[in-house]
């Protein structure tokens, strides 16, 4: 890990992140640890300690040149790979959208998962479809996996008539039932022990579920989270702990979120098994998501993870990281851009190529764009139209008591 | 030395000022420090102060209440910013159970002077999490003090009073007002620029806790509303076209019992407007207290015209807010009577 950085000691400590604007980047080249440094213990019978090394270092599949190996290597089949290359691809065209609707005042926020897209991917792909999904702000990509129409994800975004959530809550807060999709919730972190006791209720009714959540290394602060680490210690239900460590919390560096040691280190203390990984790294992110859902599946408990990446972009429509970051320590950064890394390896075993490449990009952004038109006919947030009023009283309780009752005649509409 | 700020400026200058003043007080929050927050209000202060007196916490609230209130429990005098008011119930614990009681608690030998900072308010397409107005549920918390300021002049006064007055102060911004006032129509929003409220003195000055504000003097009917809504009532009462007393509370807890008693008692009808929800709303508490006082002076019952009995809204969230329409028709209706 990167040495942390903090201001004089005197009268007390400040964490700092290791560049702000004006300086030059520079993280000391590549990562220094390879594929194949970290062995790939028995799911079914590993302890927390078996995991310290894992916890301490990062556990990698693809290398800096696109090339797999080590025990960690899913051995995916070509299909499986492509699915998750494409799903990736899906993602950040669709944000890339959504973001320029934004600018044009069709919405009225928005939040891109760039630079972090494998991790919702990889990790949804790796799961069962009868697993729960409680996520943070930037795994909406697990919708794709599961099949969501991208129309209702864009009505939802706008908040039109056909927004499942009726016009309630800020774009990019999704909710999917049927995909096992909980709202993502601005005061960061309290579905991550929500999780919990979700895998509570599937281990007591005995149901084949395990429920995985994310949060960030900012939110790591949360009491929410040492909540969740606690009772999945306690009492062992099938639930996989994510803390997303993208290395920024709006403006706050992941050196004020810790006091030096790493994210996943916090996870040995509650003795749960717990495991670093590269988060650019699809095939890495899939193989330690595997196996902790094993481990989950076999009523062995919670694994915690810290998936290590950088988040590339701007927290969201309304941050401007050039005040606070320099510009261009996403590239400079060593983890790269997942999408990249996975096509890069899927060219290099003869799978995949540029040509292909470009036309699933030109199908994606085609798709994305008649999406973006069939969900604008059901109204867009410049001109409407929009959920009647009437939904502000619907679904506050089970059936609407006569003091909201009066209010709802109040207002007439 | 007077300028044209609005309520941002406004307020960094009365933390500005203060920093200078007093070696004890430290700010600190998600994001204040080198970026300067998130609606930047604390935008220079740590370059000027340096970063162990103005710095970014890790993002927990609950830790930040608790830290703020260790601070002043050890002579310090801490501001801190909670980034939005609705991400202030993970510390709600240490403000109702701690912070509030502190001074009750320990016989009088302890006490946590520290003030907490929070954007509150809707009219910026914020849905549930960023627009809620949560004040009645902590002027119903014995042992705080909960200011709501609404112009760039009583954020500064206001403030300054509420970091030096010894007990702790929940101080809640409009958000929808930081860059100008609001007058209930999305399409038309002013800046702060050349309005007399935006003329704030750059120096030292108070707006004592406990002294509402008469923002508009009138024979017919009493207006009483905090932060936003001031704005939206000043408009309402310009549409009903009644002579309305306006009362910017300031401070909710403790009100300002004399200025709003001798109003009510002049004109008889009071009208109260929030965009909190309706039910136990600080709106409730006014509308009793008025009554008990007040009763055979009022000619027309007490009105309330507040958010609606439900979470707040994203998209139809002009639907939610009190409108100057829903006001104005308040206002006439008190004059049927």
């Amino acid at each position: 890990m990167t040495e942390r950085v903090t201001a004089t000691t005197t009268p007390y400590t400040i964490g700092r992140p290791p560049f702000r604007p004006g300086d030059e980047a520079d993280f000391g080249g590549k990562f220094k640890e390879q594929p194949g440094d970290l062995n790939r213990p028995d799911p079914l019978s590993c302890s927390a300690q078996d995991t310290v090394d894992h916890a301490v270092g990062l556990v990698r599949v693809l290398d800096d040149n696109g090339i797999a190996s080590g025990e960690w290597d899913p051995n995916l089949d070509a299909e499986t790979l492509i699915q998750g290359l494409e799903y990736m691809m899906r993602l950040r065209i669709f944000d890339d959208r959504m973001i320029k609707m934004q600018r044009t005042g069709k919405l009225s926020f928005y939040m891109r998962s760039f630079g972090e897209e494998a991790i919702a991917i990889a990790q949804t792909m790796a799961l069962e479809t009868q697993d729960w999904i409680f996520p943070s702000y930037r795994q909406p990509g697990a919708q794709f996996v599961r099949g969501r129409d991208m129309v209702s994800m864009i009505c939802h975004c706008i908040g039109n008539t056909e927004d499942n959530v009726k016009g309630r809550q800020m774009p990019v807060h999704y909710t999917w039932k049927e995909g096992r999709f909980i709202s993502i919730s601005s005061p960061v972190g309290t579905q991550f022990s929500q999780a919990v006791g979700v895998a509570m209720a599937s281990a007591y009714k005995g149901d084949d579920e395990v429920c995985i959540s994310w949060l960030g290394d900012g939110t790591s602060a949360q009491g929410d989270y040492h909540y969740a680490l606690n009772f999945a210690s306690t009492f062992k239900p099938p639930v996989i702990l994510n803390v997303v460590n993208n290395q920024w919390a709006i403006s706050t560096h992941a050196n004020l979120a810790t006091g030096g040691r790493t994210f996943a280190e916090r996870g040995l203390a509650y003795d749960i098994p717990s495991i670093r990984v590269d988060g650019n790294d699809f095939l890495a992110l899939y193989s330690v998501t595997k196996w902790a859902r094993d481990r989950g599946a076999a009523g062995l408990g919670a694994t915690h993870i810290e998936v290590y990446t950088y988040r590339a972009g701007a927290h969201s429509s309304s941050d401007d990281p050039s005040a606070y970051r320099p510009n261009n320590e996403f590239e400079c950064w060593p983890g790269g851009d997942p999408i990249q890394r996975l096509k890069e390896h899927l060219i290099k075993n003869e799978m995949w190529d540029e040509e292909r490449d470009a036309a699933l990009a030109q199908k994606i952004d085609d798709e994305v764009m008649t999406s973006y038109k069939a969900a604008c006919e059901f109204g867009d947030l410049a001109s409407g139209p929009y959920p009647p009023a009437s939904t502000i009283f619907t679904e506050v309780y089970e059936t609407v008591p006569w003091h909201v009752q009066e209010q709802r005649e109040e207002l007439g509409k | 030395m007077m300028a044209d700020m609005n309520m941002i400026k406004a307020l960094n200058s009365a933390l500005e000022v203060q920093l200078e003043k007093d070696p004890n007080i430290v700010i600190f929050g998600e994001d204040v420090g080198f970026f300067g927050g998130v609606f930047r209000v604390t935008d220079g202060l740590q370059k000027k102060f340096g970063e162990h007196r103005v710095f970014d916490s890790p993002l927990a609230e609950g830790g930040i209440a608790a830290i703020a209130m260790g601070m002043g429990l050890n002579g310090l005098r801490p501001v801190a910013e909670i980034q939005f008011a609705d991400y202030i119930f993970p510390a709600y614990d240490q403000i109702v159970n701690e912070i509030a009681k502190v001074r009750h608690r320990s016989g009088g030998e302890f006490t946590a002077p520290l003030t907490f900072r929070t954007p509150a308010g809707g009219g910026i397409k914020g849905g549930h999490h960023h627009s809620q107005s949560p004040e009645a549920q902590f002027t119903h918390t014995p042992g705080l003090k909960v200011v709501y300021c609404s112009t760039p002049y009583n954020a500064k006064g206001l403030l300054t009073a509420a970091i030096e007055c010894n007990d702790p102060v929940i101080f809640f911004e409009p958000k929808r007002c930081y860059r100008g006032p609001f007058y209930g129509d999305p399409h038309n929003v002013p800046t702060w620029s050349n309005h007399p409220d935006a003329e704030v003195p750059e120096g030292h000055f108070v707006v004592p806790l406990e002294e509402a504000r008469v923002v508009r003097e009138g024979e017919a009917c009493t207006v009483i509303a905090w932060g936003t809504m001031v704005h939206v009532c000043e408009q309402a009462i310009k549409d009903s076209g009644v002579d309305c007393e306006l009362i910017d509370l300031q401070t909710l807890v403790p009100w300002d019992r004399d200025t709003v008693v001798n109003s009510i008692k002049k004109t008889g009808r009071c009208v109260i407007v929030h965009e909190a929800p309706k039910t136990s709303g600080f709106g409730a508490e006014m509308s009793a207290s008025i009554q008990e006082r007040c009763f055979y002076h009022l000619e027309a019952p007490i009105t309330r015209v507040t958010g609606w009995d439900t979470p707040f809204p994203h998209t139809t969230e002009w639907d939610y807010l009190p409108s100057p329409e829903r006001i104005a028709a308040a206002i006439k209706k008190t004059q049927e009577e």
